[in-house]
Parts: structure tokens; sequence; C-alpha cells
């Protein structure tokens, strides 16, 4: 079959010929989006002021060290955090800060759209990452991560074409 | 009458739309034939050995994955391997079955970004390519779920994994193992007795087995020289001595062979995913490691079969919480250096096929 000359080209066109018919994997992105997965290791840190301490665990983890953190003394022998901020443009969302946090209050963002015009606009201070406004997504939590949707996977493509 | 020639200098590169990364081939032209060719490499330095020494063990897990991008998971498993040789770790057995199915498939993976590059390479411009993404994408997808991102997956972590499987990971590796295999049939019908192809790639780019041997290629580039020599047989590390796969070898060593065995090898690796998912165990994926881990005074040296070839970290502690030195060694930086050898004589065309016929990757190369 092989030495017939012309043959493994014909071979190659019908496997081409089959893929015109099949319907396309790719999709549209910003008109159409695909879940991402429900552990998703987002551009973002979303983090729990009640829940800190202010131990600074997570900064001392961060291979980058990114993370700064201001505390001073409060009531109670606690600390109270001033500073809370993270330069997410020198981040490499590792996550290695959220797997030390002794306290499970810092956590990675379910969002992935965070482009800026400018460096400066990517350190983020604590208001842009607190948990209130912000999804935070299931790494290193699952108990979070069964509250997100399903992931949306390409194996699963062939079933519903 | 004879015409004079004059040898001509050439930069190709540092961007090249062939040269997958920032790398400079300085070529003296004869015609079209080449007669001198200088590798210049570097542009894409970033001292990640030197960075090592000011991070914690398990902090510079990250950054090995910046090593070979297109297969992270494979220099996480070297790196972690050498960690735990180092400071004697245990991993549990359930981590041990995690990490051969995240390799195997990465490198699975890794094969088809280089199969679908050398594709690009030969002039058939982008369409083999997306269709191994198409199923290189299935994979990420799996890798996604499991570690939440789809290209630096920092997944495992010395004395183990960083979190277990989640629960709909089993069920899609099984819905995706009989999907890549038909797959791969189709690669096979696509182009494996392409005659354009066999013309392009037969006989081009010939690396002689002493040649391959005295450099110390290794990986596909080494067993397309028809030398039988895979780490996962010849220094059998984590679990590799249980499962059952063949290792595929080239005739010659031309720049088809060398694609042969990467597509033989990725049918052995969907043997051995499919062999370790019906026998992965119940159980802890972490061992009990200290938050910074302190290795006694010594040094460890531990490699694997990474998907361009021999990948091996060297480690020295001083006893603190961060190497005292870590020297890497990259697999596609030994395969460069038989490049001159091999082009030294062809044609201009015949150079970019049979670089990347190699299949490296410039961030493992200047590290
Ligand atoms: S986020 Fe966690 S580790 Fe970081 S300072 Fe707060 S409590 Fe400590
Ligand atoms: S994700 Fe990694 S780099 Fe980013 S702040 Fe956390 S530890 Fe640092």
């Amino acid at each position: 079959m092989a030495n017939i000359l012309g043959s493994g080209i014909i071979k190659g066109m019908a496997v081409t010929l089959t893929n015109l018919f099949r319907p396309s994997p790719t999709t549209q992105y910003p008109e159409q989006r695909l879940t991402v997965s429900r552990r998703i290791r987002g551009t973002q840190l979303v983090w729990s002021m009640e829940r800190c301490t202010g131990c600074a665990t997570c900064a001392r983890t961060c291979p980058q060290g990114v993370i700064r953190i201001v505390t001073h003394q409060g009531a109670k022998n606690m600390y109270e955090v001033d500073t809370f901020e993270v330069d997410s443009g020198y981040c490499i969302h590792c996550a290695l800060c959220v797997e030390a946090c002794p306290y499970d209050a810092i956590f990675m963002g379910y969002n992935y759209e965070r482009a800026k015009y400018r460096r400066n606009e990517l350190v983020m201070p604590k208001s842009d990452m607190a948990i209130e406004h912000e999804q935070a997504s299931g790494y290193y939590h699952p108990d979070i991560a069964r509250t997100l949707p399903e992931q949306t996977l390409l194996v699963n493509w062939e079933k519903n074409k | 009458m004879t015409l004079r020639t004059e040898p001509f200098v050439i930069n190709m590169g540092p961007v090249h739309p062939s040269t997958h990364g920032v790398f400079r081939m300085r070529v003296t032209l004869d015609g079209e034939v080449v007669v001198n060719l200088e590798p210049v490499f570097g542009y894409l330095h970033r001292g990640i050995e030197k960075l090592a020494e000011e991070r914690t063990y398990t902090g510079f897990v990250p950054l090995t994955d910046r090593l070979d991008y297109v297969s992270s998971m494979s220099n996480n498993f070297g790196y972690c391997l050498a960690v735990e040789k180092l400071a004697g770790i245990e991993v549990p057995e359930r981590a041990e079955y995690i990490r051969v199915i995240m390799t195997e498939l990465q490198r699975i993976a890794a094969h088809l970004v280089s199969i679908g590059s050398f594709f690009n390479d030969c002039g058939a411009y982008f369409t083999p390519f997306l269709y191994m993404f198409r199923e290189r994408e299935r994979v990420i997808d799996l890798f996604e779920m499991t570690c939440g991102q789809r290209l630096l997956y920092n997944y495992m972590r010395p004395g183990g994994v960083s979190q277990d499987l989640p629960d709909e990971f089993m069920p899609a590796l099984n819905k995706l193992i009989p999907q890549l295999k038909k797959y791969f049939e189709e690669y096979e019908n696509l182009l494996q007795n392409n005659e354009i192809l066999a013309a392009r790639a037969r006989g081009v780019g010939i690396l002689p087995k002493e040649l391959a041997i005295n450099i110390g290629a290794s990986g596909p580039t080494l067993r397309g020289s028809g030398i039988r020599w895979d780490i996962r047989r010849a220094d059998p590390y984590s679990i590799y001595n249980r499962f059952e796969f063949d290792i595929p070898v080239g005739e010659q060593g031309d720049c088809y062979d060398r694609y042969r065995v990467r597509m033989e090898e990725m049918k052995q690796s969907l043997r051995i995913v499919e062999q370790a998912a019906k026998q992965v165990p119940a159980g802890p994926v972490r061992s009990k490691v200290p938050h910074l881990i302190r290795p006694p005074v010594g040094e460890a040296y531990s490699h694997i079969e990474a998907p361009t070839g021999d990948l091996g970290f060297y480690l020295v502690s001083d006893g603190g919480i961060a190497p005292y030195r870590c020297h890497i060694r990259a697999p596609s930086l030994m395969n460069l250096t038989a490049l001159r050898d091999m082009i030294v004589g062809w044609k201009v065309q015949d150079a970019i096929l049979t670089f990347g016929s190699f299949a490296i990757t410039m961030g493992e190369v200047d590290r």
C-alpha cells in the first residue's frame, strides 16, 4: 500500500476531509466563554480581613517576596493589619502563600481578566482583594470548589456535538 | 565559465519563526549550502540556578516550571526527586501514582507540541500543528482541573503533590485515553506515509550513533539514532519498574526517525497512564514535611526522563533552608551541541528542519 506513490497523501487527505465535517472545538473568546477550572489560580489574590491575624507567614513563604504587610499591636494582644498589598505584576501566581496560610485567610481568585494599562495599577491594596467582593477559587479549599460551576472539558465535547 | 561564489554570513534569529524561542544561528552560506554554523544563545537567561540559592526548597518548585515550559510537570518531578533524596523524604504511594500519570500525560502534551512544530518547520504551516493542539488541549484541561493553571503547573512538592486529584479527574481521564488512541491513529493516517514528508525528512540531518553518545545526547534525539537508552528503564526512579512499556528507537538517526520515536513514545506513555490509572490506591498524597525543609549537609543528584531527554538536578545543601548550589542538567542544551556537525554541508532549509527535529525549548537551554 505504502509503495504506491501518492497513497500516503490520499490517506492524509481523507483525514482532512473527516475533520471538515466535525464541529470546531474553538470558541470565540469574549462572546463565548468556557467555564474555567474550579481550582483556577486566577490573576488575583483574595483575602479575608476577619480571618487574617497578620502573622506574615504568607509573606515569608512567597518566593517572589511580593506581599507587603504592615501591622500594629491592637487590643487583646492581636495584630491589626494596616496594609496588606500584593504587587501582582511580580506575583507568579504559584499559590504557595495560599497553602502556607495557617488561618485560611488568603485565597487565589476566580477572576482571570485583570489587564491594566500601567504597572502600578497592578499593586492590589486590601480593598481590591476583599473576599466580600471577589470570588475566591477552590484552590486548596475543596469546600469553595464544590460551590463553583463545573469546568468545561474538551473530552466531553464529542458527546454533545 | 566557472562561477565564483563567496561565503555569506546571515543571522537566523534571535527572533525567527523557526527557532522555537530566542535562539540565533549565525550561518555561513555558500550559495544555499551551509559551510559553518555558530549557535548563539543566552537571550533567555534568567539565572534560575542562582535564584535557587535564595529560595526555600519548596519555593523553588514554581521556578522549575519555567525551565522547559512545555513540560512543567516533568521539571517539578525531577526537582522534587532531588530534594527528597537530599532530605530523605518518603512519598506516599498514591502520590507516586499521581506523579507518574501526570508526567506521562505531560510527555504526550510536550511531544504533541514538538511534532506539531516539527511539521511547521517542514513547511506544513500550522495545519498539523492545530491538529496536535486540539489533543493537547484535552490533556491541558485535566491539568487545569487538578492544579488550576494551564502552562506552569507547580503541582508537585517535596514529599508528594500539592493536593489530591479532584473527583472529576478519573472519569475524565478514562474518557481521554480512548480518545487519544483514536487521534493517534488519525495522525498516523495523516502523515506517516506521506511521500512529501518522507522526501523532506528521510536521510536529512543524520546524527551518527558515536556522535550522539559522545555529546551526551538523550531523549528522542538519542533514541532516534538507534540507541535504546531511557532513564525510566536504565536507572528506574519512582515506581516506573512496575509498568510495562517499550522503548521505541529509530534506525539511522535522521529527522524522520526522531519524529517516529516521538510518535511511538506517546503511545507508550498512554500505555503507562492506562496501567497507572487502574492501580491508583487511595490514601494521603503528601507526607508530613516541615514547612521549611532543612536537609542535612550533603549533596544529591537525581535525573528523570523528561520529554526532551535526561533532565538532572544536582543540589548541594549546607544545612540551611535554601540550597547552597543548584545545577540543572538541561537535555536541550546537550542535544544542541550536535547541531553544527549535523547541519554543515546541508542546505538552509534542512538546517531549519534539523533544528526543529530536536524540539528544544529555549527556556531550558538558557535557564
Ligand atoms: S493571610 Fe494568612 S499567612 Fe498571611 S498574614 Fe494573614 S493569616 Fe498570616
Ligand atoms: S501566589 Fe506566589 S508569588 Fe503570588 S503572592 Fe502568593 S506566594 Fe507570592
